[in-house]
């Protein structure tokens, strides 16, 4: 389906990310990457050999890598702090919310392996709970590319960005969503397919299935819109309230658990514009997360071109009923 | 620069100053406060590279309050030389000042907000970091408390300070031996703090923290390849007989009462310390 589509797979968001940072590293000198025992899944090794002056070690160690992140990033160095994501944003919570966020310094963190990337390792190495935690902070940026692409423009924006900063990338290969001549901005998020029908809001790893839902349900007749909200916070509210005053169904797709992340901030949102459309929140549900691989997860909580494809037909006809 | 004697006859002023401020606040940690004031007055006046004129300059030395709750010792020690007017300290904690109860880079010269333990010294090890990577172009310090040395961060940064050699790091213990449930060695045991910081690869130094000779000695010496521990030893509520080593001063407040008699002690105090003066 990807291929009728004309989407050229690209490579992880992980290794796009790695390769940017060390170019734009190789140029500004104050870029330093921090890691805890991560250089190997942060696939930041050539970075380090490349430049091992700007990459410093702590060991495994969240906490103290958010804190030499932030003091790092107070002595006008830009500190990208790199730690999968499950630990980064859970055990280091109070560092990210008063060293970088409270104290306001420029620093970044890069959630590596988010969402369900460990698939088959277990709920201690899922984030399903990083925008939601992170949401409810003041002075963060969340974002989280679909592509090669926005991965490369969200680094280039985080390296020159005045505050904190959070990136969240998983492992899978992917596909190149975004269509040419694209701009990235921070905070804008992009419609990669117009539609009136039905509206699909997703970011990350699983906007590729929101955008061949959509495809198939064009070969039924329905025209269903794509958008990529990269950025979670702040969220894109133009973009989100056309979705609700243009289509009848909106539906949110994220690699996150339902409560907190993108599918509540757009809820909130188009409730607070007095806008109802049938709404449905895609994500994993408040429940212990299936086994299997991330691709048997997607699947198993509808996260699939099928799947969302029946959601939207399902919310269409006004069967509205189930779990949000 | 002044001397011991002129830096033991301002104490007094700053103790005053001090209680003045928790008690117009409503808010405070008089005990820590007292403890570690004498500390901050070494630093601010004889071994931070730091003043009113360049507290923007990226060379500056860089002290992180990681015991954030002794803010008020802080507020008045910047207030003395120079970084804000005094009168800036009746404000503290008044709605809508920016002179929170803990510190806050809202404030001038204040680097970073804590108040949270445990953050101080992870931060400064990124900043000694980035000091060593402009060519050592600055010292960094922090002010650690007993119970905070309980938050296992310390450890982590203690691991790292070491392991990346940063002898342009120094922490200070402010060892009064008391936090707010009572002694530290029955709320839980951080001795021995000598033995425990050497093995993690720091220079370890012990010190009278009131007696600023020492201190100043203890905290410019410099220590090849290892970060500096200072343990200072103090007495919380120092220079207030009824406050000093009791442990319900962590953060009490003084009444009006209780205002009077102690700043009457440090009147005394006073007069006795400029009438043995040469």
């Amino acid at each position: 389906m990807a291929g009728k589509l004309g989407l050229k797979l690209g490579r992880a968001n992980l290794e796009e990310f790695a390769d940017t940072l060390q170019v734009l590293a190789t140029v500004d000198r104050s870029i330093v990457a921090v890691t805890s025992d991560s250089r190997g899944s942060g696939k930041l090794a050539p970075f380090g050999k490349a430049l091992p002056r700007q990459i410093i070690e702590v060991g495994i160690a969240e906490q103290n890598l958010v804190g030499i992140t932030a003091g790092l990033s107070a002595c006008g160095k830009k500190a990208f702090g790199v730690s999968p994501s499950c630990f980064l944003t859970a055990r280091s919570l109070e560092q990210i919310k008063n060293d970088l966020c409270y104290s306001d310094v420029p620093g970044v963190l890069v959630g590596i392996s988010a969402g369900v990337s460990y698939g088959a390792l277990g709920s201690t190495h899922h984030s399903l709970h990083d925008f939601a935690a992170l949401r409810a902070i003041s002075n963060i940026t969340i974002i989280a590319p679909a592509d090669n692409f926005e991965t490369r423009e969200a680094v280039r924006f985080a390296a020159i960005a005045a505050h904190p900063v959070f990136l969240r990338f998983g492992k899978a290969a992917m596909y190149d969503v975004t269509p040419a001549g694209t701009r990235f901005e921070a905070g804008r998020a992009v419609t990669l397919r117009d539609g009136h029908d039905v509206a699909f809001l997703a970011n990350g790893e699983t906007v590729v299935h929101a955008l061949l839902a959509a495809a198939n349900l064009a070969d039924a007749g329905i025209a269903a819109r794509v958008v990529s909200v990269h950025t979670v916070k702040p969220l894109d509210l133009s973009t989100v309230l056309a979705t609700g005053r243009d289509c009848r169904v909106v539906i949110t797709v994220e690699e996150h658990m339902v409560h907190g992340g993108l599918g509540e901030a757009v809820a909130a949102a188009l409730l607070t514009a007095g806008l109802k459309p049938a709404f449905r929140s895609v994500g994993i549900p408040d429940e212990d997360t299936v086994t299997g691989a991330q691709a048997d997860i997607f699947r198993h909580y509808g996260i699939s071109m099928e799947r969302l494809a029946a959601t939207a037909r399902e919310l269409l006809k006004g069967r509205t009923s189930g779990s949000c | 620069m002044p001397t011991d004697q002129e830096l033991l006859l301002k104490s007094f002023a700053l103790r005053r100053r001090m209680l003045r401020l928790i008690h117009h606040a409503g808010a405070g940690h008089t005990g820590g406060g007292l403890s570690c004031l004498d500390i901050l007055s070494v630093l601010y006046h004889r071994v931070l590279s730091i003043s009113p004129e360049s507290v923007d300059s990226p060379t500056r030395d860089r002290y992180v309050q990681s015991k954030g709750h002794c803010v008020e010792a802080l507020y008045t020690v910047l207030a003395d030389r120079g970084y804000f007017p005094d009168s800036d300290l009746d404000t503290v904690c008044r709605y809508g000042s920016k002179y929170v109860g803990h510190p806050t880079r809202k404030v001038r010269a204040i680097e970073m907000n804590t108040g949270a333990l445990g953050h101080g010294l992870p931060i400064c090890v990124g900043m000694a970091l980035a000091s060593k990577m402009d060519g050592d172009a600055f010292r960094v310090f922090t002010l650690l408390g007993d119970g905070e040395l309980a938050e296992g961060s310390n450890w982590e940064a203690a691991m790292a300070a070491a392991h990346h050699r940063l002898d342009n790091l120094t922490a200070i213990l402010d060892h009064n031996t008391l936090q707010i449930t009572g002694p530290t060695r029955d709320v839980m045991s951080n001795e021995p703090l000598d033995a425990k910081w050497r093995t993690f690869g720091w220079e370890v130094r012990s010190t009278n923290g009131h007696d600023y000779a020492a201190l100043s000695a203890a905290l410019t010496a410099p220590h090849p390849g290892r970060p500096l521990f200072v343990i200072a030893n103090t007495v919380k509520g120092k220079g207030v007989s009824f406050m000093e080593n009791v442990a319900r001063w962590h953060h009490g407040v003084p009444n009006d009462d209780e205002l009077k008699r102690a700043l009457a002690e440090l009147e005394d105090a006073e007069a006795k310390c400029r009438e043995g003066s040469p």
